[in-house]
């Protein structure tokens, strides 16, 4: 390869640092990953409606782990219930971080937002906006139906 | 439209850098957008029923205005959900044969998955609440 060596290589193997838009980009593929497994909770949500009463039972009694439903007894069971309310919390945080950031995806593809501060605010947004809107969703499944 | 954002070249050879990109770029946004919305309603939908009993979501999924997004959604995020997930295998696994494999067993579950899902609104669908 014929380089000029006094030219700086762009980006470079070992010379950078964390900024949030590597952040988001990162975090894009690893939600939308996360999410293409989550998936096959909406087939098995679907089946078992289609099935039958005790299909759906053993259904719902999963989607209440990941709800943090029901009282937890014991350090196992106190365990148990802690990795249900991360994955559950965790599924909806990536759906509305993937979806953020994938909005934000159409936005640079039409050429747009790609200088330094506006770039650096939006990436910054995705990552505000689905911490919020994933409280959001749990204050309403928690406390708004009941108000 | 995906043909438009070829070059000619490719056209003529049918092979652009990686094939298939500019198509698979452009579905992979298309996907998104329809996935987008309907997984608005969805979310939306779910969070305005009063209940998630069986009763309920076969009652609901038993109209055509919720079986017909419903269908659609899983349709358009299987398709999306596929393309993305065969991207990163490709990014990630170098060997041909085990890539070929990865994408391959991604492919059949993708269609297995939504075949599955769109058979089970269609039993919702025709036999309604009862049992
Ligand atoms: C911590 C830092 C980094 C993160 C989080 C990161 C993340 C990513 C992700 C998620 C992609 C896939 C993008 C997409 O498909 O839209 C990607 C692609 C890529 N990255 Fe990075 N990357 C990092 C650092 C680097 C560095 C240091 C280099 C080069 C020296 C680099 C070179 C590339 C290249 C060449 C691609 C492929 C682009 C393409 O296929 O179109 N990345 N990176
Ligand atoms: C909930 C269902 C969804 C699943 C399972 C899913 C899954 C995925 C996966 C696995 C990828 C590939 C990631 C990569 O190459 O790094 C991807 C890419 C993408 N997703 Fe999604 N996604 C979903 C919803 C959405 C929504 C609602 C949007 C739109 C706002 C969206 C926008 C995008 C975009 C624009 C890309 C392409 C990124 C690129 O070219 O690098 N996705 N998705």
């Amino acid at each position: 390869m014929h380089r000029n060596p006094s030219r700086p290589l762009s980006p470079h193997l070992s010379i950078w640092r964390w900024g949030p838009h590597m952040l988001v980009s990162i975090l894009h593929r690893v939600t939308g990953s996360g999410l293409a497994l989550a998936a096959a909770l909406l087939v098995w949500w679907l089946v078992a409606a289609a099935t039958g009463a005790e299909a759906y039972a053993t259904f719902t009694s999963v989607m209440g782990w990941l709800t943090g439903t029901g009282a937890p007894e014991g350090a196992v069971g106190w365990i148990l219930y802690a990795i249900g309310v991360i994955i559950g919390v965790g599924l909806v945080w990536a759906f509305f971080q993937h979806t953020l950031s994938g909005l934000r995806h159409f936005v640079m593809d039409i050429g747009a937002g790609y200088e330094l501060r506006t770039n650096r605010t939006w990436a910054v947004m995705t990552i505000v906006g689905s911490l919020l809107l994933t409280a959001l969703f749990w204050a309403w499944i928690l406390f708004g139906r009941g108000a | 439209m995906s043909a438009k954002m070829e070059t000619a070249l490719k056209q003529v050879r049918g092979l652009g850098s990686a094939r298939e990109g500019a198509r698979h770029w452009w579905h992979e946004r298309v996907s998104a957008l329809a996935s987008l919305i309907l997984s608005g309603w969805f979310i939306v939908s779910l969070l305005r029923l009063p209940a998630y009993d069986r009763g309920t979501i076969v009652e609901w999924l038993g109209s055509p205005l919720a079986a017909v997004p419903m269908a659609l959604l899983v349709i358009t995020t299987f398709w999306h959900l596929k393309m993305g997930v065969i991207v990163v295998i490709e990014d990630y696994v170098h060997e041909e044969g085990s890539k070929l494999f990865w994408v391959t067993l991604v492919n059949f579950l993708a269609i297995l998955g939504a075949g599955l899902a769109l058979f089970a609104l269609f039993k919702i669908a025709v036999t309604g609440s009862a049992a």
